[in-house]
């Protein structure tokens, strides 16, 4: 009877962890914002390259007239519940004041959660080397100056700019 | 779980270095796991440890921004004593678990 010899190869596999992320912000609602500034966050905090894009509503989230009072919608949200789990009634998000209180008791309960509110969490990025920038274009569009966005904000840049800061084989371009 | 010397004593370890039994800490342990990741400690760095340590004790649960606020140093003091993992590193040193947060 003849026995076959297989060769037992071994693979190990080679790890390969990111070396830099770069996050597009272009939306303005509480939870978009928060989406970018965790994940963003995230990524200082293990040590990986950050450089973090707000362009047209995202620039609600660097502006420091609204960057602390973001709003979550109350109407064409289907996910959105009421307290006891029950489905929100669109008439009542389209009431005058109510996305206002519905968002001001979300950011109530994130910061009772340990979220920082966004002034401070673009802080805690640049603390950890993050770097923030906003889109030239979306500047122009809105009529915004530098002195209207947080000092977090490094640079005001244009797309082209911004794809080049990207480079690298080790590098994830996430847009939200 | 396995078992791994460092600095003479068999201290039980996760998968990724980090002590099971954080009584098993002591100064030396510190010092060796720093050297490992390649951190040199100084005073002002085993006063966060000692902080962790405490919280981890009672149980608080820790984000970068609580030890962030908690006196002994800021977020940017704490990114340049622990460099690329402010609370990963400094966790792992003190002997403590990883804090499992996103925050």
């Amino acid at each position: 009877m003849e026995t076959l010899e297989i060769e037992k190869k071994i693979v190990t596999k080679e790890k390969k962890p990111l070396e830099k992320v770069c996050l597009i912000c272009a939306k303005g609602n509480l939870e978009d914002v928060y989406a970018s500034l965790v994940m963003a966050n995230g990524a200082v905090m293990e040590g990986i390259e950050l450089n973090l894009f707000f362009t047209f509503f995202g620039l609600e989230g660097i502006t420091k007239k609204s960057m602390n009072r973001l709003h979550t919608a109350t109407t064409g949200n289907p996910a959105m519940k009421m307290p006891g789990g029950l489905p929100f009634p669109t008439m009542l998000g389209g009431l005058p004041g109510v996305e206002s209180a519905v968002s001001s008791m979300m950011r109530k309960q994130m910061d009772e959660l340990g979220m920082p509110p966004v002034d401070e969490f673009l802080e805690m990025i640049t603390a950890g080397g993050g770097n923030i920038y906003a889109c030239k274009l979306a500047v122009d569009m809105f009529k915004l100056t530098k002195d209207d966005l947080s000092d977090e904000v490094e640079d005001i840049i244009t797309i082209g700019e911004f794809y080049e800061l990207c480079d690298g084989d080790r590098t994830q371009i996430i847009f939200t | 779980m396995a078992l791994k010397n460092i600095a003479g004593v068999e201290v039980k370890v996760t998968e990724d270095g980090y002590l099971e039994d954080l009584t098993q800490w002591n100064k030396e342990i510190a010092n060796e796991i720093a050297n490992e990741i390649g951190i040199e400690l100084t005073d002002k760095h085993f006063e966060v440890l000692n902080y962790l340590r405490e919280k981890t004790i009672a149980k608080e649960a820790l984000t970068i921004r609580s030890v962030g606020k908690s006196g002994i140093v800021d977020i940017k003091q704490l990114y340049a004593l622990f460099p690329k993992g402010p609370l990963k590193f400094s966790s792992k040193i003190a002997g403590i678990p990883k804090p499992t947060s996103c925050i």
